[in-house]
């Protein structure tokens, strides 16, 4: 019998071959702790009595979510982070670069077929380049902080195929809210989703990332793509033998299996306040918007900023809306201010925040209040996530959001557009 | 016998405890917020020995171990829901908190009333029936007996 790819990058890690249902105890490559649960995670580590850290190069300290600081107390989680990294010799530390998803590949960490565990829900995003990624909580990374073990469970895969050529406004975005949308929030639970097809080989590593990203929304383990030629472009590898060893075998077993053909699929957007609520753009056309937000480890990636700016190119904002750019890292943060892009977005009016989690997880730049609207690139749309519990959020792509920044109410982009 | 607090599906972990309470530095200072946009008075009526009951999809969203955390600091002996998204899953177990997977009680139960669990046996009595839950994988049962992950660990060495 055959193996799906999280099949072959647990077999590799462990020299055997293994199987959904296993029980497996795996060494990691890469631990990622965010701002938000350093404090915890550093405070479980100690009460479990460690002495030292099982490897300080294989762990990474990204502060993105308080940068910068919007709350008196934020800053705390920085000096116990820093604390701890003086301590005990942690010199991978992120202050001010931008969001950890982004960087944990961005930087140059995370490879294909390493394994990676990190402090947050969309860790899954590393996938993007052919790893197995997780969320944990921190007692967990605790214990990987002290041991460089964890166990997990091999999943079994859902193999997601998307061939043909997509609309020109539609995105990886649109592609992977309609796979939540049919799968529904728990429809992944304990699986890892595999994306694979023709339009999927196509696809830039950078809209890859925008679905693995999105994985966990459908409650998967992990979404992963085979690593090619761009994945170790962008990873500033080789193609080696061993990489091109990460693929599918053609009988491997899935548990369910869904097929795409790109041309069919239409922008859509995930309405308040599910992430499986997906509906065409076109039925929820004319809805009048309060904000417009570009940015997350989602789609706040270069494509994404330029891809909005070929929209807003020459035009401007409706009244009163407010759109807020947040570039993912700095690193984007800079192509963007060099290649124009950043320029054109301004020009449209908007407000350009500086790299980091900012109003996706509700705690800076754009809070909204009651009854509120507000179409967001980014990944979750639940009740109070970007403010108060009244405010209605839809998830959309970067040219939808684009679009509807100029209309002031839902619109999808046109196709003359481009 | 405990309370019944019942939940409906994808309660996700912002509604448990949302963002902004992260930042407080102990869960004792959060757990009064515990589910505050689904049901404002949860916290104050919460009593150690009830129970959370949800359908499916229970704990889905980030992976902040507060979430498990607040409610087994109220108290909460035990949660079952017909399925849990898997952070919040592992996250309970490593704190020692009971997850127990049961198909059938939600749809048979309405908030308020009262059920008692046994864990060994794997039996929920609810309204004078019994229900069989499903048992934990060997290696969650062995954290759970010790306590959690911690004192689990500390076993080990």
């Amino acid at each position: 019998m055959g193996h799906t790819l999280i099949e072959k990058v647990f077999g590799r890690k462990v020299g055997r071959e293994v199987k959904p249902g296993d029980i497996i105890t795996v060494d990691v490559d890469w631990c990622m702790i965010d701002d938000i649960m350093a404090p915890f995670a550093i405070s479980k580590f100690e009460e479990m009595g460690f002495s030292k850290v099982w490897d300080p190069n294989k762990v990474v300290l990204i502060y993105d979510h308080f940068v910068p600081a919007t709350q008196v107390d934020d800053s705390r989680h920085f000096r116990v982070a820093d604390a701890f990294a003086e301590k005990y010799g942690v010199k991978n530390v992120h202050r001010t670069d931008g969001i950890c998803h982004q960087l944990m590949t961005e930087a140059g960490y995370v490879k294909p077929g390493d394994i990676a565990f990190g402090t947050d829900s969309h860790t899954v995003t590393y996938g993007c380049v052919g790893a197995f990624s997780t969320g944990i909580g921190y007692t967990e990374m605790a214990g990987i902080l002290g041991t460089g073990q964890l166990w997990v469970k091999v999943p079994e895969s859902i193999k997601v195929v998307v061939d043909g050529t997509l609309p020109k406004n539609v995105t990886s975005k649109d592609v992977i809210l309609r796979v939540i949308g049919d799968l529904t929030a728990s429809g992944a639970t304990y699986q890892s989703l595999e994306f694979s097809g023709s339009c999927i080989e196509n696809m830039s590593v950078a809209s890859r990332m925008t679905m693995s990203n999105m994985a966990v929304e459908a409650g998967a383990k992990c979404g992963i793509f085979v690593p090619d030629q761009k994945t170790c472009d962008y990873c500033n590898i080789d193609y080696s033998d061993e990489i091109k060893e990460l693929y599918p075998d053609e009988d491997a077993v899935y548990s369910r299996v869904l097929h795409y053909q790109a041309e069919d699929l239409v922008p859509v957007m995930a309405c308040p306040s599910l992430v499986d609520n997906i509906k065409p753009v076109s039925e929820i056309k004319g809805t009048k918007v309060d904000e417009v937000f570009l940015g997350s480890c989602t789609n706040g990636r270069l494509e994404d900023l330029q891809l909005a700016a070929k929209i807003l190119k020459g035009k401007h904002v409706a009244p009163y809306l407010k759109f807020i750019v947040t570039p993912a890292s700095r690193k984007i943060y800079l192509e963007a201010l060099r290649d124009g892009t950043l320029e054109i977005l301004s020009d449209a009016g908007a407000i350009i925040t500086t790299p980091g989690c900012g109003l996706c997880c509700g705690r800076a730049g754009g809070i909204l209040s009651d009854h509120e609207v507000v179409v967001a690139t980014n990944n979750r749309n639940f009740l109070g996530r970007m403010g108060t519990s009244k405010v209605q959020i839809y998830l959309a792509s970067p040219a939808s959001a684009a679009a509807t920044a100029i209309a002031g109410e839902i619109t999808e982009a046109p196709l003359d557009l481009f | 016998m405990g309370k019944i607090f019942r939940f409906e599906k994808d309660v996700d972990t912002d509604q448990i405890i949302a963002s902004q309470y992260l930042l407080f530095p102990t869960i004792d200072e959060m757990k009064t917020h515990t589910f505050e946009s689904l049901n404002d008075t949860f916290a104050a009526e919460v009593k150690p020995g009830d129970f959370v009951v949800a359908d499916e999809n229970f704990g889905c969203g980030s992976s902040r171990e507060q979430a498990a955390s607040v409610l087994k600091a109220l108290g909460v002996k035990a949660v079952i829901a017909k399925s849990f998204a898997r952070i919040f899953y592992r996250n309970s177990i490593n704190i020692g908190m009971p997850v127990i997977v049961s198909k059938e009680l939600h749809d048979v139960v309405a908030d308020g009333d009262e059920m008692e669990l046994d864990l060994k046996q794997g039996i929920i009595t609810a309204n004078g029936k019994t229900y069989s839950c499903t048992k934990l994988p060997a290696q969650m049962q062995k954290i759970l007996d010790q306590g959690g992950l911690i004192a689990s660990l500390n076993k080990e060495d």
